[in-house]
């Protein structure tokens, strides 16, 4: 399952900060942040659920980069 | 600006005014101390706040963690006004980049602004209703008043119209439409209300399939984004031991090797300057940026580029192969000549036309076109179509034979030869030899520029692939100038056609293909670089492709590649730009001879000038 989410972040290396924490969540098969657009595109594991993964996500993210946000 | 830049922006005024205040205020020790803490911390409260945060989670070796030590060092050293300016600076830098950058993003974003929020739909007293694109079912109905969006694939059910296609083409002459006619999602009704009866569901109209390549371009990076990650990975930490080994080290050595006073201060605030010069922010923002204004400056011109990593391979194009049919042609058969007829050539036409009406393939619609004139099928009877060689039938009564030179033999017939270049028809009427019709595709307007376009563009070679006969893929070859033909290729051809070019070339050059997108999927992936012409509406295309370009002008290759030249170039001067003047002020600093003024430039002032370097990736209009 694949999933865009809307997302605030200040510059582009925190963006890829971002991907690359979000990468690392499980239940995340491959995360993609677009700096471009401000969004995230998330494709879930088989049997994943997104409303319990992506707050996972978003606390990973904000490890990384304090100012960031996820809204899902 | 955002609410959160203003608020920097206040905090920097009122910091900036506290500095210039207490330059001139004769008070000293702690007094003094405390006083500069307020403009200090006013200015840098969330830069230490969030440095915090990274030493707790284990990722220190950030640019708030250098400014924090440095800062910090530079306070404790006594140097206030020092501490508290690299603060200040860092802040203005640090606002006019999220300025400049999202200035950028809402000019790209306004530009690819396509996306209907709406459609119309009657309702059932013949108001009209918005609802959600989404909503529309495949064979509904919608209306597109003037000005507005055409939000779904269709049809024209029902009036006349012109349609600005601008921002999904960059083709600035707009397109007539009426009733029957096809339509894109995307672009603009300019003057009639028209129904249109839609042909697709919203997610897969064209607009949709746009935006969504235009969307995850960024999953792909290139070779330069990649390097600045891993470099920016080593590159913080080594610099952050560099410091401290410039802290520590020299003074031992003087104390206890050369016996001289170890002046520790001199060298920590040395150290502190190391560590402001370092900071990568310049590359670690400038090149996502110029890769983000790249593509976006492409997509207004209709180049769609599906990643940063491909828009780095065109630019090193060397070796461009075209698909005839579609990509240097026009792909529309038109009858050029009637030779050899003893009879009337419209009779001939006529003839020809009729024996072919029931066939749909492009020769038989062109010679039916050519015709002219109604065609009645009552007057056709028998209708055999012989695969590969052409049809028979009775005409009113009289076999007619009309195909190629094998089906003249099989029928018995004597012809003559065609010296033109096309596709032959020839035609026998009651088993007399008639006549034949020359039939050729015509070439793109702007072909020939394209290649000389390509030329100047650094293209070493132009290779054109065709399942064309050799005598027509030749004449198309020599009037537009290019080096290599290879014709009567089946598709299948094409790829072992590729492959060889492929395992021919030298290092570092790369060989793109471009094709329409029909029958060459395979091919398209197989090259370095597939380029898909004139996607409009063919999702093949727009799958099998690492660039599209929306309309099927040629010359839209060579400007392409013109694009990513100057991103390309733009990244690398970046590169260099922010290293050199790091490595340069780095070792000044070091030796002392570059103080906290010089190091706030290498980091601030070399970043402001990367950042506005790669917004110019944005203007490609002109290229």
């Amino acid at each position: 399952m694949k999933k865009n989410y809307k997302i605030e972040v200040d510059c582009a290396n925190c963006a890829a900060k971002m991907e690359e924490a979000a990468n690392k969540t499980p239940g995340v098969k491959k995360a993609t942040v677009n700096f471009m657009t401000l969004k995230m595109t998330v494709e879930f594991d088989e049997g994943a659920q997104p409303g319990e993964v992506m707050p996972a996500v978003l606390s990973n993210c904000k490890k990384v980069e304090d100012d960031c946000e996820i809204f899902f | 600006m955002s609410k959160k830049q203003k608020k920097v922006l206040a905090r920097i005024i009122v910091a900036a005014a506290l500095i210039l205040v207490l330059r001139f205020l004769p008070v000293t020790g702690a007094l003094r101390f405390a006083l500069y803490m307020v403009p200090y911390l006013v200015i840098g409260y969330d830069i230490l706040i969030k440095a915090g945060k990274g030493v707790r989670n284990r990722q220190p070796f950030d640019e708030n963690f250098l400014m924090a030590v440095a800062t910090v060092g530079a306070i404790v050293l006594g140097d206030y006004t020092e501490g508290t300016a690299v603060m200040l600076f860092y802040q203005i830098g640090e606002l006019f980049q999220s300025y400049a950058v999202g200035k950028s993003r809402r000019n790209i974003s306004e530009l690819m602004d396509i996306r209907p929020d709406y459609a119309n739909i009657e309702g059932e007293d013949g108001e009209l209703v918005q609802v959600d694109p989404d909503e529309v079912e495949v064979g509904g109905i919608i209306v597109v008043r003037p000005g507005e969006k055409v939000p779904i694939d269709g049809v024209v059910a029902e009036g006349t119209s012109t349609l600005n296609t601008s921002a999904l083409t960059g083709e600035s002459v707009p397109r007539d439409v009426s009733e029957g006619d096809e339509i894109i999602s995307g672009c603009i009704n300019m003057s009639g209300l028209l129904k249109i009866r839609t042909t697709r569901e919203f997610g897969e109209s064209t607009v949709s399939k746009i935006l969504d390549l235009v969307e995850n371009a960024s999953s792909k990076k290139s070779n330069p984004e990649n390097f600045i990650t891993k470099f920016a990975r080593i590159y913080t930490p080594a610099v952050c031991y560099g410091a401290v080994a410039l802290a520590i080290l020299p003074p031992v050595v003087r104390m206890l090797f050369m016996g001289l006073a170890p002046e520790w201060g001199d060298w920590i605030l040395r150290a502190l300057t190391f560590l402001v010069i370092s900071c990568p922010c310049a590359l670690v923002v400038s090149i996502p940026l110029s890769f983000f204004a790249g593509i976006g400056g492409a997509s207004r011109e209709g180049v769609l580029i599906k990643g940063s990593n491909y828009l780095e391979t065109l630019s090193k194009t060397k070796i461009v192969v075209f698909d005839k049919t579609g990509t240097m042609t026009q792909g529309v058969f038109e009858v050029s000549g009637v030779h050899h007829n003893t009879l009337e050539e419209k009779k001939l036409l006529e003839y020809a036309a009729l024996a072919e009406s029931y066939s749909s393939h492009p020769i038989s619609l062109s010679l039916q076109r050519a015709y002219g004139g109604e065609i009645d099928k009552a007057r056709v009877t028998d209708v055999r179509e012989i695969s590969g060689n052409g049809v028979t039938a009775l005409v009113d009564g009289v076999h007619v034979a009309v195909g190629n030179g094998r089906l003249m033999e099989k029928e018995g017939v004597v012809y003559i030869p065609c010296h033109g270049v096309g596709t032959v028809v020839h035609v026998a009427v009651g088993g007399i030899y008639a006549g034949h019709i020359l039939i050729a595709d015509r070439v793109k307007p702007h072909a020939k520029e394209a290649i000389a376009a390509l030329r100047r563009a650094g293209v070493r070679r132009t290779v054109m692939l065709t399942g064309d006969l050799d005598s027509v893929a030749r004449k198309v070859a020599d009037e537009l100038g290019i080096d290599q033909v290879h014709s009567e290729l089946l598709p299948a051809d094409k790829v072992t056609r590729v492959e060889a070019l492929l395992a021919n070339k030298s290092g570092g050059e790369q060989l793109a293909f471009v094709g329409d997108g029909i029958n060459d999927a395979p091919v398209l992936s197989r090259a370095d670089i597939g380029i898909a012409m004139g996607a409009l509406g063919s999702d093949a295309a727009i799958e099998a492709a690492d660039i599209v370009l929306m309309d099927d002008d040629p010359l839209k290759i060579a400007k392409a590649i013109a694009i990513s030249k100057k991103c390309l170039r733009i990244v690398y001067e970046n590169i260099v730009f922010a290293i050199g003047v790091k490595a340069v002020c780095l070792v000044l600093g070091a030796l002392g001879l570059a103080g906290m003024w010089a190091a706030i430039f290498a980091d601030v002032g070399v970043m402001v000038l990367a950042v506005l370097n790669a917004i110019r990736a944005l203007r490609v209009r002109n290229l």
